[in-house]
Order: structure tokens, then C-alpha cells, then sequence
């Protein structure tokens, strides 16, 4: 027991550098999906045929051609054909480019779950297109497709833990060497305790960015309010005004 | 050696690539998927018939195997089963982590059945037991059809996380190729193909079963 | 100004009523097999009020998403102060128009919803001040001026940070009402904004209206099933069966002694009196 203990706090600075390498996986992946999410996910609703196929195909082939596949294309195939990119490269752009089009179908289905009316008011009011998109539309939007981008950006944490394949040392490569010091059950469970906080805070920024964007289209409670501790007596109150 | 594209080494990889596909990536899919449509079911069940406090210490530890990477699981397995076949690891960890995902949808299957089904069970003084069994459950498994299957392609999708516990999926078999031939070009673009030939007419035809199962209520 | 080929334009202030503000010919929508309007002709002179009735599903609403370019044209034209708005005859041939072109007529038309359709990711007065600023170029300063009196003016003064979900119905018909006008419309359509108000409210809603008919002069063409709001305001009402005309007259004749026999059964039926009258009060 002691050594286990003592094996981690040995272990531990190489564990935050594996830490702040997944942690760079997953937001630089993240920013990079959110970038495609957005251009395939408006691409796919043109109404130049061309173009719109072209968006729906590459979200089709990044979606269907599994991450792994992806990540190794990028860091085993693309030095054959003369472009050899930093393992982190490779992992972000894989990351990005198989998550993004994902979102991309999150994206594109929001904005059509808009209601028509929203659409119809910025015509009778001359609003341009991208006005309509960027001031109406899309901030709309933007509180419906919060869920299942958070389900993606765990995903996407998730899927970080194979990127020692690509020379990566994140954080399961360095619990990995943790094992060799300890029982194999603390290793993996310290890795696993580690990741799932990570997942949980991340969870809980998103769910605040998503009471912000409600609050902002009238429903529900402000973020300032939402945070606030309930004690029983202003949950007596808040039960009493409804009353 | 040179060039974009080896034909011959294409058609050497093939073989490969598509005997690792039938004998790893679509066991492991096939029979995963029954585990997490089971095990899934289970959980949904169990936690909406025991204590609040049980429920509550499932539903962490579901969200737990969820919300943590299948890579870590599968290592975890691994190294405390040793005398365990690799594929079979793969295989239950498979199931159990995609079985909670499964215990979602079942969940909110049965929260879409409308209450009116409920009333009308009460008001025919059909039991409990029979409610579930006859009404409820028929009505919420129908809805999570799809569901079932996208995450079966999800799951096929993340079978080349095996090749970490050694398992020579497709991936794995095209690395060795590559490795062994310094040209990764064609195997691991060829795995890719077999993954989007695969899914893609399958994710095709579950949204138009998705269409089909849907009841207007 | 309309183009100098037309020959009313030149004619100045005194005679610009001769240009109607709106002009259908020869118009025809379809959506699919479903001929909603056919061969329609009809014109609104400049600063009438006029009222569409008739039978649900006889295209009344149809004609103002027209007007809103909300739908395509299947055929014809549609000319507003003897501009084609969507399409033209050049060399003998119906184009369609540009984008560009449409825009600076569409600026000129307003419109009022049936549910009301505010942006619920911007407060009141974001919501009115929107387009004046972002589409029109007013100053924010300016705009937010005219928008707190349009406020004040629809009984709402006090409701320019509030988000339009906490609004009631009604309310938000006010600020729908205030968000049209802000754009100095000529021409405002009002597409049934009473109906998906409760009863007792929609004597507020119509109550602005009535008080707008009479302080400016925007030409107004209206649908609504209150006939006693289309007779205080309106100058003219067209009955619509079929997609076409079948009557048309001053609110006076068209309820209290309507020609047709379409009209007769109609009004007989919304109003349910036996006369077909409607009571004077």
C-alpha cells in the first residue's frame, strides 16, 4: 500500500505532463472540430448542389473512416507523400477533423430545428443572410446543439487515450509506466479518477455554457442564479412566490 | 517502392486486413452489441425498481465507465485478467462500456412512452408486472432500435482500440504490414475504405428504420 | 422614387395615388398540384386599408407572404409603387428579379405575424432596434430613440430590457407591432395577429392598430377573422373564395349587404347573427 503511494507521488510530474498533454489533445481537437462543425455544418445547407455535396461528403468519409484510422493516416501515411507533421499535429487535426464532422451534423440540425417563423421575421425585416445567421439564427441555435457537443468533446477526451501509438506521452502512457511500480488496480485507477474528473468538469462548463445560452433566449435561470446555493429558506421563498 | 499508390501492395494487404475484419472487428461488434443491449436493459430496469440510494450509486457508476476512456478499460482488464484471452477482454469490456450508454436510451425510452399508456394500463386494472411487460417495455424497445444500432457502428468503429491489449484487429494487421514493408499507404487507407464501405450503408439503413419504428402518437 | 418610364411617377405628390402601392396581375401560386391562387388580379391604392376575408385555405394569407416575397411565385407579377418585385417582362420574356433589387423594395414592406416571431435571443429593445440599425444603418442612439417611442406608443414603456418569452401574448404582439414599424414601412402587412391571442386581449392589440390606421398613413393590407376590426379600419374588403375575388366593396355594403352569395354564406357564418349584420356600438 505504502509504496503504491509512494510510486505516485514519485510518478505524479510526469503524470501532470501526460495530464497537460491530453488536456492539449482535447481542447486544440475541440477548437478544431467547432471550426469544421460550423463550415460543413452551414455547407450542407446550401443550396449550391455542388458545394452542398461536397460538405456532406466529407462529413460522410470523416465520420465513416474511424479516428484511429485517421490519426495513423496522418502520422504514418502523410511522411510517405513527403509531409511529416508533429505527432501533436497529427493528433489534433485527427481528432478535429473526425469529431468535427460530427458536430457538423449537430450544427446543421439545430439550425434546421429553428423555427421557420425566426426565419420569416428577418426576411420582413430586409436582414441579409449572414445577418440573419450570425444575429438570429445561430445564437438559437447554439443553446439546442450545447448537449450533444458535450457528448462529442467527452468522446473526443476519450478518444486521446491512443495517441502513444503516435509517440504521444499522455496520460495513459505514463499511468502505463505507473503499472510497473504499482498493483495494476491503483495505476489504472488513479488514471481512470483522473479522466472522469476531467470529464467532469468539462461537463459542468458545458452545462454552464448552456444555462447561459438560455438564459439569454428567456428561459431559465441565469448562470448568477443557477450557481447560487439553494438554502432551504430561499428555496422556501422561491416555493412560496409560486404559491 | 516509390509512388502514391502500390497496387501490389494493396493486394497483398487485403487478404490481411479483411481476415482480421471477419474474425475480430465484426465478432467483437456483433457480440458486444448483444451484451450492451442486455446488460443495458438490466441496468435501465434495476435502477428504476431499487432504493434511491442504489439507484443513485448505479447511475455514478455508470456514468463513471462512461465518462472514461475504453483505451484505460481495456488496459485495466488486461493486465488483472492475464490468463484471459485478449478478444474475449475486448469483447465483455466492449459490451459493459457501451451497455451504459445503452441504459440511457432505455431510460429515456421508457420516459417516452406517454402517461396516457400508463393511465390506460391503470384503468384496464392491468397488474404492475403486466404493464411493464405487455405495454411499457414493448412500446420503449421499439424507440431504442436505432439507437441500438448506431451504437453497434460506433462500437465497430472503436474496435481498433483493441489493437492496444495486442488484439490484431483490421488497424493492427495494417500497421504490421506496414511496418514490415515500410509502406503504411495502402493498409491503413484500405482499412479505412472497409470502415467507411461498412458503415456508411449501415448507418443508412438505420435512419430509415428510425423513420419506420417511429410511432405518431 | 419608381422608375421615370412609369408614366404616374412624374406626376408628382398631387397624383402619386394613381400608382398603387400594390398591384397583382395575372398572378398564380401553386404548391405542388395545389393551385392556391389563380389568374389574381387586384390593386391597393397608396394609404388604403384593405381588408382580405374568406373561408380558411381560400389563399388569403398566401397573397401577404407573397407580398413578403416569404413564397415564390409561380406566374405573374406583382408590381409595388409600379415596381416589379419579384419578376418582370423584359423583351417579352418573365425573368425573375435580383436579389439585390428586391431587397430595396422588400425594405418598404413590414409585417406583423400570426405568432409573432420575435428573436427570443434578444431583449425588446434589441429586438426593435435590429433591423433600423443593421439593415437600415440608423445610429444605435437614434434607433434606440424611435424605439422607446413606438414602445410608449403601444403601451409598453417599460418593457425595453425585458427578454420576449416573459412577455404575455399580447405583449409580445405590441413589440411585434413596434418592431414593424420601426422600419418606417410603407406598406404593413398584418397576417391574422389576433388569432393566437387569448379573447380578452386581443381588444389591446387591435385597439394599437385601429390607432395606427388613424394617425399615419401606411398603406395596410390585412387578414383577420375580426370582422369588427376590418370594418373600423379598413376602406375596402375583398372576399376570397377559391383563390379569387369574388367581391369586393366598402366594409359598409360588403357586411351589411353583401352581393354574392359566397359573401352572404361566409359572413353569416363567422358571425353567426342571422342577418348577417354586425352590431353598431
Amino acid at each position: 500500500m505504502e509504496s503504491n503511494f509512494e510510486a505516485l507521488a514519485e510518478a505524479w510530474p510526469r503524470i501532470l505532463d501526460g495530464l497537460w498533454i491530453t488536456l492539449q489533445l482535447t481542447l486544440g481537437g475541440a477548437l478544431l472540430a467547432m471550426v469544421i462543425a460550423v463550415v460543413l455544418g452551414l455547407g450542407s445547407r446550401l443550396h449550391n448542389i455542388v458545394l452542398r455535396g461536397l460538405c456532406r461528403a466529407i462529413m460522410e468519409f470523416f465520420r465513416g473512416t474511424s479516428l484511429v484510422v485517421q490519426l495513423f493516416f496522418f502520422f504514418f501515411v502523410l511522411p510517405q507523400l513527403g509531409l511529416a507533421l508533429p505527432a501533436m499535429v497529427c493528433g489534433i487535426l485527427g481528432l478535429g477533423l473526425n469529431y468535427g464532422a460530427y458536430a457538423a451534423e449537430v450544427v446543421r440540425g439545430s439550425i434546421n430545428s429553428v423555427p421557420t417563423g425566426q426565419w420569416e421575421a428577418t426576411t420582413a425585416l430586409s436582414m441579409s443572410k449572414s445577418q440573419q445567421m450570425i444575429r438570429v439564427i445561430f445564437p438559437q441555435a447554439w443553446a439546442l446543439m450545447i448537449p450533444s457537443l458535450t457528448n462529442y468533446l467527452i468522446h473526443m477526451l476519450k478518444g486521446t487515450a491512443i495517441v502513444s501509438f503516435i509517440t504521444l506521452a499522455d496520460l495513459t502512457y505514463h499511468t502505463e509506466q505507473l503499472r510497473e511500480q504499482t498493483d495494476t488496480f491503483f495505476a489504472y485507477g488513479v488514471s481512470l479518477v483522473i479522466y472522469f474528473v476531467i470529464a467532469y468538469i468539462l461537463t459542468l462548463i458545458m452545462n454552464a455554457l448552456e444555462v447561459r445560452a438560455k438564459h439569454r433566449l428567456g428561459r431559465g435561470e441565469s448562470l448568477r442564479e443557477a450557481l447560487t446555493p439553494k438554502t432551504p429558506e430561499t428555496a422556501a421563498a422561491e416555493g412560496g412566490r409560486k404559491a | 517502392m516509390n509512388g502514391l499508390w502500390d497496387w501490389d501492395a494493396a493486394w497483398a494487404v487485403l487478404p490481411e486486413l479483411l481476415l482480421a475484419f471477419v474474425q475480430v472487428t465484426l465478432i467483437v461488434t456483433v457480440l458486444s452489441t448483444a451484451i450492451a443491449a442486455v446488460l443495458g436493459l438490466f441496468i435501465a430496469i434495476l435502477r428504476m425498481s431499487v432504493p434511491k440510494p442504489i439507484a443513485a450509486v448505479i447511475t455514478f457508476i455508470g456514468d463513471f465507465i462512461r465518462m472514461t476512456p475504453i483505451v484505460v478499460q481495456l488496459l485495466f482488464a488486461y493486465w488483472t485478467f492475464l490468463t484471459i484471452e485478449p478478444l474475449t477482454i475486448g469483447i465483455v469490456v466492449f459490451g459493459i462500456h457501451y451497455s451504459t450508454y445503452m441504459a440511457e436510451v432505455y431510460r429515456a425510452g421508457i420516459d417516452s412512452v406517454p402517461k396516457g399508456q400508463w393511465e390506460a394500463t391503470t384503468a384496464l386494472s392491468m397488474s404492475k408486472r403486466r404493464a411493464w411487460t405487455a405495454v411499457i417495455v414493448p412500446q420503449a424497445l421499439r424507440a431504442t432500435v436505432p439507437a441500438l444500432g448506431n451504437y453497434a457502428i460506433s462500437m465497430f468503429k472503436d474496435t481498433p482500440f483493441l489493437l492496444t491489449i495486442g488484439v490484431v484487429e483490421m488497424v493492427r494487421a495494417g500497421l504490421t504490414f506496414g511496418g514490415n514493408n515500410f509502406r503504411y499507404m495502402e493498409a491503413i487507407t484500405l482499412a479505412g475504405v472497409i470502415f467507411l464501405l461498412a458503415s456508411y450503408p449501415t448507418s443508412l439503413l438505420i435512419s430509415r428504420l428510425e423513420k419506420r419504428l417511429a410511432y405518431n402518437y | 422614387m419608381p422608375t421615370t418610364t412609369d408614366p404616374h411617377a412624374a406626376a408628382g405628390d398631387g397624383t402619386a395615388a394613381a400608382v398603387p402601392a400594390i398591384r397583382f396581375e395575372n398572378v398564380e401560386k401553386r404548391f405542388g398540384d395545389n393551385v392556391v391562387l389563380k389568374d389574381l388580379n387586384f390593386e391597393v391604392a397608396k394609404g388604403d386599408r384593405v381588408t382580405l376575408i374568406g373561408p380558411s385555405g381560400s389563399g388569403k394569407t398566401t397573397i401577404l407572404r407573397l407580398v413578403m416575397t416569404l413564397e415564390s411565385l409561380s406566374d405573374g407579377y406583382i408590381y409595388i409603387d409600379g415596381e416589379p418585385l419579384t419578376h418582370e417582362l423584359r423583351d417579352g420574356k418573365r425573368v425573375a428579379r435580383s436579389e439585390k433589387a428586391q431587397k430595396q423594395i422588400r425594405k418598404r414592406i413590414g409585417m406583423v405575424f400570426q405568432q409573432f416571431n420575435l428573436f427570443p435571443n434578444m431583449t425588446v429593445l434589441e429586438n426593435i432596434i435590429e433591423a433600423p440599425v443593421h439593415v437600415l444603418g440608423q445610429s444605435k442612439a437614434e434607433a434606440t430613440k424611435r424605439a422607446m417611442e413606438l414602445l410608449e406608443s403601444v403601451g409598453l414603456p417599460g418593457k425595453a430590457n425585458a427578454h420576449p418569452l416573459q412577455l404575455s401574448g399580447g405583449q409580445q404582439q405590441r413589440v411585434a407591432i413596434a418592431r414593424a414599424l420601426a422600419m418606417d414601412p410603407d406598406i404593413l402587412l398584418l397576417d391574422e395577429v389576433t388569432s393566437a391571442l387569448d379573447p380578452e386581449i386581443v381588444g389591446e392589440v387591435l385597439g394599437i392598430l385601429r390607432h395606427i390606421a388613424e394617425t399615419t398613413d401606411i398603406t395596410m393590407l390585412i387578414v383577420t377573422h375580426e370582422m369588427q376590426f376590418a370594418r373600423d379600419v379598413s376602406n375596402r374588403v375583398m372576399m376570397f373564395d377559391g383563390g379569387r375575388v369574388v367581391e369586393e366593396a366598402t366594409p359598409d355594403v360588403m357586411f351589411t349587404n353583401p352581393q354574392h352569395e359566397r359573401t352572404q354564406a361566409f359572413l353569416h357564418a363567422v358571425l353567426g347573427s342571422g342577418d348577417g349584420h354586425i352590431g353598431t356600438h
